[in-house]
């Protein structure tokens, strides 16, 4: 039922973990429906030069974590800003129609996170 | 690679015997039971001969089982079936919080046409308490409807001591048994069982034949209409090939109980005692001693159901959970609910289910390669990572 892609980021995920030195954080989801992301970014020059992430989930809520760390590495915060969940699914070549509503929060944690980070900057 | 079927409660092989009779009886023995021929009678001698096994098997009449497409279809037809035949007698129905959706949804139906359906709680095991019963009933309540032993968590319900209670009181007592067929003992008689269902698919028989126990003197308004096939029970061709496979089954299952049980009983055991002292935060769902031989059903905190399926089907272990993602909603399992678990528990919740090919060998497999798919998922967890957190606080606190 998953692609090829979602099992490869699920099997071997990529940038696990939390920064220490995190510029932002932000956390979706909660337990009770069986999803919470976390995703910490370090930001730079305003590029976003590390990212890592945290997820209870399923299958597709790891995978479209770890996909969303890749996608945004390296880009500019209003670059990333535009990125979509269904962006991050579509990167994954699709995922089944179930879970295009409850595992694909991806990117609302990266846009929490970078919020976060625009709040800190500010004060 | 090796593969490891842990999920015999979803359904099950056919056994080679069961394969063999089935294949006479679509090659050879291909006619119809209602013709006069030869043909028709020997077919009809196959279907005879399964209902003495299934009869044989529950302590019934052979002429108190109806042949049926499964499970589902048993349960429809005996609730349905009840609520028509004795609907001007009351319309309430008592069932349960963990019945299985082939109950559950029928009663919901019945609810919509007028009838009044109350859900008994569980405990936290999983099992009705008798009190609540007595106190549900009302001179309405024209059935009980309350499974044998539940198809997650594998508790057993106090049948006989609601048998007993309902046939004081003259209500009637329909139990969905598929579960603990050929598993664990089933008297109807002892039991005081009006109405019982069946299935073929998970004891090694095909999938699509089942069966319904109506006792003698109990009526019900059939479901199908036709040609009056099954006492006028269910109209329609009867399914030969796939009954006299249900009949094989259910007779193996029989002699094979005591000798099978006590094997699997043993690997049960090994599995849920390795896996709560190779992993911390593991906890049983379900009754300790009051479950089917079969049925392993553990929470492993912080991580959800499907990833660990998804991690377990790699290495070639099949299993089921009862979280959000495989119950196809965004609810877990409501059996879980009912028994009082979180959200979060019971989505990280595992059911492996036990049968015939798996060896002490297997379960050793299992519990060299759970514990580090477990940790692994729980490294990526932000949840055991708070934990952690919370533990480590505890301990500089002390």
């Amino acid at each position: 039922m998953y692609s090829e892609k979602v099992m490869d980021h699920f099997t071997n995920p990529r940038n696990v973990g939390e920064l220490e030195n995190f510029s932002g954080v932000g956390e979706v989801g909660n337990p009770a429906c069986g999803d919470i992301m976390r995703i910490s970014l370090f930001v730079e020059d305003n590029i976003i030069k590390d990212v890592k992430f945290k997820t209870f989930g399923c299958g597709a809520a790891i995978a479209t974590s770890s996909m969303v760390t890749e996608m945004v590495k390296g880009k500019s915060i209003e670059e990333a800003l535009t990125i979509t969940n269904k962006a991050v699914a579509k990167a994954l070549d699709g995922l089944p129609p179930l879970k295009m509503h409850c595992s694909n929060l991806a990117a609302d944690a990266l846009h929490k996170a970078i919020n976060n980070y625009q709040e800190k900057m500010i004060s | 690679m090796r593969r490891i079927y842990l999920d015999h409660s979803a359904t099950t092989s056919v056994k080679p015997e069961v394969a063999e009779i089935m294949l006479e009886h679509l090659i050879q023995k291909y006619g119809n039971p209602s013709s006069v021929h030869s043909f028709g009678r020997e077919a009809k001698k196959g279907l005879e001969r399964a209902r003495d096994q299934v009869a044989a098997l529950i302590n019934a009449q052979p002429e108190e089982i109806v042949f049926t497409s499964g499970g589902t279809e048993a349960d429809n037809m005996a609730i349905i079936g009840v609520a028509n035949k004795y609907s001007k007698r009351g319309k309430h129905i008592i069932t349960s919080a963990v019945e299985h959706h082939a109950v559950l949804h029928t009663c919901e139906v019945l609810e919509k046409k007028g009838f009044k359906v109350t859900l008994l709680p569980v405990d936290e095991y999983g099992i009705i308490r008798m009190d609540d019963l007595r106190k549900a009933l009302t001179p309405e309540t024209i059935l009980i409807t309350i499974m044998h032993a539940n198809n997650e968590v594998g508790s057993i319900q106090p049948i006989e001591e609601i048998g007993t209670l309902a046939r004081e009181k003259g209500i009637i007592f329909h139990t969905d048994a598929v579960q603990s067929l050929g598993k664990i003992p089933v008297d109807v008689r002892k039991m005081n069982i009006d109405l019982l269902t069946g299935s073929g698919h998970k004891i090694y028989g095909p999938k699509g034949v089942g069966f319904l126990y109506v006792k003698k003197g109990i009526k019900l308004e059939p479901l199908v209409f036709g040609g009056g096939q099954e006492n006028k029970y269910r109209a329609g061709t009867e399914n030969i090939p796939g009954i006299v496979g249900l009949g094989k089954a259910m007779e193996l299952a029989g002699e094979e109980m005591n000798t099978e049980m006590t094997r699997l009983a043993k690997l049960r055991d090994c599995l849920i005692k390795g896996l709560q002292q190779r992993i911390s935060n593991v906890t049983l769902n379900g009754h300790p001693i009051l479950r089917v031989p079969t049925n392993v059903n553990l929470s492993f905190e912080f991580v959800e159901g499907e990833s660990m399926l998804l991690s377990l089907d790699m290495k070639g272990i099949a299993a089921s959970s009862g979280s959000a993602c495989t119950t196809g909603s965004l609810d877990p399992s409501h059996v879980l609910l009912a028994m009082g678990l979180c959200h979060e528990v019971a989505h990280g919740s595992i059911r492996m289910t036990l049968g015939h090919e798996n060896t002490e060998e297997d379960i050793q497999y299992v519990l060299e390669v759970f514990p580090a798919i477990v940790e692994r998922l729980r490294n990526m967890s932000p949840l055991y990572q708070e934990k952690r957190k919370e533990c480590a606080e505890c301990t500089l606190k002390k």
